[in-house]
């Protein structure tokens, strides 16, 4: 072989050397956190420590908050519809205003929150979620638009379908039962504005879209729109837009903005339009205020505090264990071998 | 060294003295078929390219070999049918088609997409591997041919040009570019010299002979004009076959015809050798030569973790067609029951997703909907997570520093990166042995000459006993004995033991006595002298003088016969010259003398086969004496010695006895005079037999040689050393200690393989050998079921002594012959035999064919359903590395057969270790975390849906946004688990190669087993029910924040998503044990990455989006409190279990990697280095071969407390 051949061999071989670097011969600097008692130790002190004040202060936050919850679906059917729900409900003509009374159990500081609460009704139901187009609700332009919205898309004007607008199962159903609250004799002013995300109101439902054709077919769903006012303002209908992840939900009805003091009674005047009766559902009014985390809600607190006291527990048991049975760290009669050998 | 070639291997121009053994018994198969005009392959020679119009063209295959997958235009149909073929994909690529109709519970893309990349991943994957077989294929086409054009005149043409029919030159050193018909060689009688180390792993050469007869003229070397102008000839001849050892037809010239016989095929890579240069005419063409008959597709290997991966796939398609099951009825009763009354969902009218007045069909409808909603549960990105893994595990492997041999600069390759994990899982290592364990290159180490021991130096064994008895020793604090007469080694005065610092290639002797003509001060120099001269003279090379530097260098049939060569020149006993029937050797036979030349007359040959294990040359030397020399195996020469002439034999045996124990390689000599009339006698009736024609001839032969090799006087013994490569007898000790098996299968002989055996620490003193061997005669003679019989009763008796071992420490090895292999591989007695193999300490199988050596890894592989490793480095290797789970060939050597089988090459066997005990160990781990992980985390994922859909009325209705599922699998949780498939490491390299024990979590497979496998997918149910039943309780039904709005359900999902994205990148950190910065900004990016793609997904104008998350983090979730401390809660919760599980395991029962991190971390490997010692010599598995074991046995046979060491393991080291 002549030496220029062998040369460039050379330098061949030597190309074929891989290159050193921490990465390719996995020599990178890298932690190895090691689960010692200490850490062990630490670690369930501190999710203790942590937690059990969070639920202390959740609970807390959430025995602040008041809520009445008002259950009227079986009361306001008057009596000689007892029997047979479904012809009272869905009669246009018989009288659906209905009278309750609630007391405050203790004072509630404005803003009072006012809800509806709904019961086996199956927002969450596929075709119910898709029935909706959402392109048709921002934009006039969009206003035939309306292919997802089946069975409620289009109403048969004299034999032209037109498109309904907000066309789909949802806003078709929309709830309808109205609540007005008076406190000794005065009216108490709910207020329906600033209940929808801004999101909504500002973007997802256009200030060009107004109500057309709704409730217009033979079956007639939920509540009617004023066909006067863009979608963007009919908050209630944004609220209800918005489905929810459980049957059981509930929405935000409105505001009140005085406060309430215990023991008041307080007189509810409500129109029993929507139909949950034939489903079975219940229907709530709920009145609550609010706290840091929300509603009412034990739940958060119990949570934080069980799961704290787990680890608390936890901590305590491996103290204990460290202290009377421990095991020295890399204490080599632990491997294998050597524990093969005694057994 | 097959036997009946090896009788061929002879000069040229010995020829005619030697041609005792004619043709080999193909002959007679030959002539049996010769049906001269039956042969259907008719080539016409010398005019190849002229096609032939009025008769059929002959239509042979170009030369052009290729042995990728795919062609251009059939990979991607057959690439995705295999693609497709995997059952999840299939799965998928019918899902992402029905995303297109109504039944989908979400957009098309987020079924589209993450197919898309998956599979094209895989096929670029696919298309590389090709690529790079292409280029491979490439260079060898493109190899240089000397063709003849016409008039005589050759050009040089790239293999791929060569035709069949074609008139070929190749000179010496040149491989031969297709199957060739041998027409003449540089010699004038037509012989030639081929090795075939590239098919069957010999490295001996071989003798290919021209026609007689064919009256050609002299062959010239001249490229320019050769005789060749006007000469043709047809060939008819069998088709294109696999076997190598066949080859019938004839040939037509000048109106004769000549018969053919595989005598004069030379072989597509095969390498001409001791011959100037060859003329050949082209038979065979590419994929019709019989090396690429031999080459079959290699298998597509998978791993065993992978083939368990897939069963937990079935699993989960179970689980999955299970809940969606459940998901369809539900849905058909809520249709037939209840939905009837939801009038808000307008059910009169009958839609695509249910028509009341026919609840089956809808619930059906609904379970193709629920399919492939639940189909989140089949991780679609773990096939490709996992190649992407393997394949950079595969460039850890291939760039690893510590696997990269400096001398030929050839790094690791692992080929295929199926199969990382499985080189964690191995427990039994099937080698070949020479060019794995052996450099095929021996050296003279030792003789003993009149009964006295000469040299000095210790063989590789006896050293790296030594030094392994000194290391342990070290750490036994001296509880344990001596080994004060530690072997048989003795050390020079100055303790200069630098064993390499011989540069003389075979010849390694150092012994003060004997060198430098020293040997004639010694008391029995003529003795001595006697030994050298038949060193010198009994042997069958030829010398050859090296045109570069002048050197004389031997070219011998066997590389011991080299040895001796070179050891008797170094001795002063030069041969220089070889004539047809003499020998002539310079002598020094003063010490300041000028060597005086002396020619012997060469009598008569003897040659050496394996069956005589002996040869003799008749001679008569200068001063008239008729002399004979004779070489051969110590117990063949033992039997033959006069009664006069056993002077030496006790003492010999007894050094014999050494040599054997020290991995040597030995051989007697001895010598007899002989009368005139004695030799003139028996000369006339050899003669006779030799011209005779008769059947017997063969027989009558023996018997005289027999006769006259009878009578001997024993002159001495050698001991030469079969070098092992480098690093062998560590290494094998090193994978015994990880509690590997070691199977030896090689081709050599039973002696040599006994040899090895000894030298690699296979065999030891004291091991019980069981020889299952059947007689040669018997074989002949005896009907197949009595031979079946004899082999059976050999099987059983040696069970027997076996389970009847009275010490613990009785050790057995089994040494199997390739004949008697036939039998026991059979089908009704292989179980029988792999029983007795797996209870013996090593098992060597010797003189077994290359399909043999296959068979034996399937048995194995089959048998006892553990993980087999072949390694080799020879063409007669392939069959064994491709049926291995995992196939290695060694490279750097020449020849590249066994490497492109094979799954993984390395430059030396000793890269063995650290690429099985360190990267497969690591790889293994990585794999199983890995995999487990990612069911769980798609467990974890899917359930939830599971669960939502339950509360919709079983409708199919998903929380999430479609992209959340896009994403989730191909981006939001894959980079932390790729990081953790390639980079986890759960102790380091150097702690895996001191503590060999812990490569038995690997094929004990305590990560991968259902117990773990369950508890993951149990932690994944339980992740998954915690993280949506509390979040659905934290966010429902009251207000979740301070402003009163009520949670949608997007926001619920979102939140939901968000909760699992913590989980399970907190899970997956708590995982890893080995945290670069690689993993924790995987990690925490993950984390973060998500929430900027909920932010900025948000921000997208709803024409874009779904718009269901529409601003929803900064406007609706962000302010709320709530979401931050479900997360919070959720996160903890679901990694609770698993913490407290780890944290009492790794307290009250840790493993063994726990402890030994934790001493790392203390840093007692280096504070506590006694302890550190003791616990690496007890880190191992019992075994009883390797040297551990050696100086167990040896350790224990003392028994003394006397310590005393020898220095030689101290100043070696």
């Amino acid at each position: 072989m002549n030496p220029v051949t062998n040369g460039a061999l050379k330098s061949k071989k030597t190309s074929k050397k891989p290159e050193y670097s921490r990465f390719t011969q996995q020599e990178l600097p890298a932690w190895k956190p090691i689960l010692t008692p200490g850490w062990v130790i630490t670690s369930f002190l501190a999710i203790a420590f942590l937690f059990i004040p969070i639920g202390l202060v959740s609970l807390f936050a959430s025995e602040r908050v008041v809520e009445i919850v008002y259950r009227y679906d079986q009361d306001c059917v008057p009596e000689m519809y007892r029997g047979n729900v479904s012809a009272y409900i869905r009669n246009s003509l018989t009288n659906k205003t209905c009278i309750g009374n609630i007391t405050v159990p203790k004072k509630m500081d404005p803003p009072i929150f006012v809800y509806y609460q709904l019961d086996n009704f199956y927002q969450n139901h596929r075709r119910y979620v898709k029935s909706r187009s959402d392109k048709q609700l921002r934009s006039a332009a969009y206003e035939s638009s309306t292919k997802e919205c089946e069975p409620e898309a289009r109403f048969n004007k004299s034999g032209d379908p037109v498109p309904i607008v907000p066309c789909g199962l949802i806003a078709w159903s929309l709830f309808n039962d109205t609540y007005n609250l008076i406190k000794k004799d005065k009216v108490l002013n709910i207020n329906k504005k600033g209940i929808a995300w801004k999101s909504d109101t500002k973007v997802k439902f256009g200030s060009n879209v107004y109500p057309k054709n709704f409730q217009s077919n033979d079956l007639i769903g939920g509540g009617k729109l004023n066909e006067s006012i863009p979608l963007s303002k009919q908050e209630d209908l944004i609220v209800w837009m918005r489905t929810a992840a459980l049957p059981t939900f509930r929405k935000l009805y409105g505001k009140i903005n005085t406060s309430l003091e215990a023991h008041d009674t307080i007189t509810v005047v409500l129109e029993n339009n929507y139909n949950t009766y034939s489903f079975g559902g219940q229907k709530k009014l709920v009145l609550s205020t609010t706290s840091w985390i929300g509603g009412k809600n034990d739940f958060l607190g119990i949570a934080y505090l069980t799961v704290g006291g787990i680890c608390l527990f936890m901590a305590l048991n491996f103290i204990l264990l460290y202290v009377f049975k421990p095991r020295p760290l890399g204490d080599p009669s632990y491997l294998s071998w050597n524990r093969k050998a005694v057994n | 060294m097959a036997k009946g070639i090896t009788a061929k291997l002879l000069r040229s121009s010995l020829y005619t003295l030697t041609n005792i053994r004619t043709k080999p018994s193909y002959k007679k198969e030959a002539a049996a078929t010769e049906e001269l005009s039956g042969y259907p392959r008719v080539i016409n020679i010398n005019q190849p390219a002229v096609p032939d119009d009025t008769q059929q063209p002959p239509i042979f295959c170009t030369n052009y070999v290729s042995t990728t997958k795919y062609t251009l235009f059939n990979f991607l149909p057959i690439a995705l049918f295999e693609q497709f073929n995997r059952v999840a994909n299939f799965y998928f690529l019918v899902a992402a088609g029905l995303t297109f109709t109504d039944y989908a519970p979400f957009d098309w893309p987020s079924q589209v997409v993450p197919l898309a990349l998956v599979v094209g991943f895989s096929l670029a994957k696919e298309l590389y591997e090709d690529l790079q077989r292409h280029w491979q294929d490439m260079t060898a086409n493109c190899q240089k041919a000397a063709v003849h054009v016409k008039n005589g005149g050759f050009e040089t043409k790239q293999w791929r040009e060569v035709c069949v029919g074609d008139i070929v030159k190749v000179k010496k050193d040149e491989f031969f570019p297709a199957d060739l018909l041998l027409l003449q060689s540089s010699y004038e009688d037509g012989m030639s010299y081929v090795e075939t180390m590239n098919l069957d792993g010999e490295t001996n050469l071989k003798v290919k002979r021209a026609l007689q007869n064919l009256s050609l003229p002299a062959a010239v070397d001249d490229d320019k004009a050769s005789h060749f102008s006007d000469f043709l000839a047809t060939i008819r001849c069998e088709n294109p076959n696999s076997n190598l050892y066949t080859f019938t037809g004839n040939l037509e010239y000048n109106g004769h015809i000549y018969p053919l016989d595989p005598a004069q095929l030379l072989l597509r890579d095969s390498k001409l050798r001791n011959t100037e240069f060859v003329y050949g005419v082209v038979v065979f063409t590419g994929n019709d030569t019989k090396v690429m008959q031999n080459t079959t597709q290699s298998p597509s290997k998978r791993s065993e973790i992978e083939l368990q991966m897939d069963k937990i796939i079935y699993l989960l398609f179970g689980l999955l067609i299970f809940i969606s099951i459940v998901s369809a009825s539900g849905f058909g009763l809520a249709v037939r029951n209840t939905i009837r009354s939801w009038w808000y969902l307008v059910p009169e009218i009958p839609g695509e997703d249910f028509d009341i007045n026919n609840f089956v069909a809808s619930g059906l409808r609904h379970l193709v909907t629920a399919l492939m909603l639940y189909g989140y549960l089949v991780p679609i990105s773990l096939y490709v997570s996992i190649e992407a893994v393997k394949i950079l595990q595969a460039r850890f492997i291939n760039n690893d520093l510590h696997l990269y041999d400096e001398v030929t600069g050839v790094p690791a390759n692992a080929r295929t990166s199926n199969l990382n994990e499985q080189l964690g899982q191995v427990d039994t290592i099937l080698s070949d042995k020479t060019g794995t364990l052996t450099c095929n290159q021996m050296d003279f180490l030792k003789c003993s000459i009149a009964g006295c021991p000469y040299g000095k130096r210790p063989s590789e064994v006896e050293l790296a006993a030594a030094k392994q008895m000194a290391a342990q020793d070290e750490s036994s604090d001296g509880s344990l004995s001596d080994s004060s007469s530690l072997e048989a080694i003795t050390v020079t005065d100055d303790g200069n033991i630098n064993k390499k610092a011989s540069s003389i290639k075979g010849f390694s002797f150092q012994d003060d006595r004997l060198e430098h003509t020293n040997w004639l001060k010694e008391p029995n120099s003529d003795v001595i002298l006697l030994f050298f001269r038949i060193l010198a003279v009994c042997h069958s090379a030829i010398p050859e003088i090296s045109e570069k530097t002048g050197e004389l260098t031997y070219e011998a049939e066997s590389p011991d016969e080299g040895a001796f060569l070179v050891a008797a020149r170094e001795f002063g006993f030069q041969f220089i010259k070889r004539t047809q029937n003499s020998v002539v050797v310079k002598e020094r036979l003063k010490k300041d003398q000028e060597p005086v030349e002396k020619e012997y007359s060469i009598l008569t040959l003897l040659d050496f086969t394996s069956k005589r294990k002996r040869m003799s040359v008749i001679l008569r030397d200068e001063s008239g004496q008729l002399l004979m020399f004779c070489k051969g195996a110590d117990t063949i020469i033992f039997d033959r010695l006069a009664s006069n002439g056993k002077t030496y034999l006790e003492a010999t045996t007894k050094n014999l006895n050494d040599y054997g124990e020290a991995g040597l390689r030995t051989l007697a000599l001895a010598y007899k005079k002989l009368e005139e009339k004695e030799y003139s006698d028996w000369h006339e009736k050899f003669h006779n037999a030799q011209i005779s024609s008769g059947s017997n001839r063969e027989e009558l032969l023996e018997e005289l040689s027999d006769e006259m090799e009878r009578g001997l006087t024993l002159v001495g013994a050698t001991a030469v050393e079969d070098k092992l490569q480098n690093g062998v007898p560590e290494c094998i000790d090193r994978l015994a200690l990880a509690g590997l098996k070691i199977w030896v299968l090689t081709g050599d002989k039973m002696e040599t393989a006994i040899n090895i055996g000894f030298s690699c620490s296979l065999l030891r003193q004291g091991m019980k050998q069981l020889c299952i061997v059947v007689s040669a005669e018997m074989l002949a003679e005896a009907a197949k079921d009595v031979v079946k019989e004899n082999i059976l009763s050999q099987i059983t008796t040696s069970m027997q002594s076996i389970q009847n071992k009275k010490e613990p420490h009785a050790a057995f090895a089994l040494i199997i012959d390739g004949k008697t292999l036939t039998y026991a591989l059979e089908d009704d007695m292989k179980f029988k035999f792999l029983n007795l193999a797996v209870n013996c300490a090593s098992v060597i199988c010797c003189r077994v064919s290359p399909k043999q050596k296959a068979l034996v890894v399937r048995l194995v592989k089959e048998g006892t359903g553990r993980t087999t490793l072949g390694i080799g480095d020879g063409a007669n290797d392939v069959g064994m590395i491709k049926e291995a789970d995992i196939g290695i060939g060694i490279s750097g050597v020449e020849g590249m057969q066994a490497v492109m089988a094979s799954d993984f090459s390395i430059a030396q066997f000793r890269f063995l270790e650290r690429l099985l005990i360190v990267h497969g160990h690591w790889c293994y781990k990585r794999i199983s975390k890995m995999i487990c992980y990612f069911f769980y985390k798609n467990i974890t994922l899917a359930l939830t849906l599971f669960y939502f859909e339950a509360e919709t009325g079983f409708s199919g209705q998903m929380h999430y946004d479609d992209w959340y599922m896009l994403l989730y699998n191909v981006f939001l949780t894959s980079c932390p688990v790729l990081a953790l498939g390639v980079l986890e490491k759960d102790i380091c390299a150097e702690f895996c190669l001191q503590f060999p024990a812990l490569y038995q979590q690997g094929p004990k497979n305590l990560f991968f087993d259902w117990y773990r496998i369950i508890g993951w997918l149990a932690n994944g149910v339980y992740a998954s029910f915690v993280i949506y039943l509390v979040n659905i309780r934290i966010f429902s039904p009251e207000s979740f924040r301070k402003e009163g709005q009520t949670a949608d359900m997007y926001v619920i999902g979102t939140a939901m998503f968000t909760s699992i994205i913590w989980v399970v990148n907190v899970q997956i950190f708590l995982v890893s044990h080995y945290l670069t910065s690689v993993q924790l900004h995987t990690i925490w990016g993950s984390i973060v990455v998500w929430y900027l793609i909920v932010y900025i997904y948000g921000l997208m104008p709803v024409q874009w989006s779904a718009g269901n998350i529409y601003q929803q983090l900064p406007e609706v979730l962000g302010p709320a409190y709530k979401f931050y401390l479900s997360t919070v809660f959720v996160t903890i919760l679901c990694n609770l279990p698993y913490l407290i599980h780890i944290s009492y395991q790794r307290c009250y029962n840790p493993e063994d990697h726990h402890v030994l991190q934790e001493m790392k971390n203390m840093k007692k490997d280096v504070t506590d280095r006694k302890m550190w010692k003791r616990e690496q010599v007890k880190a191992t598995q019992e075994t009883e071969i390797g040297l551990s074991a050696r100086v167990d046995a040896r350790m224990r046979m003392k028994g003394k407390t006397t310590r005393k060491y020898s220095s030689l393991a101290y100043s070696s080291s």
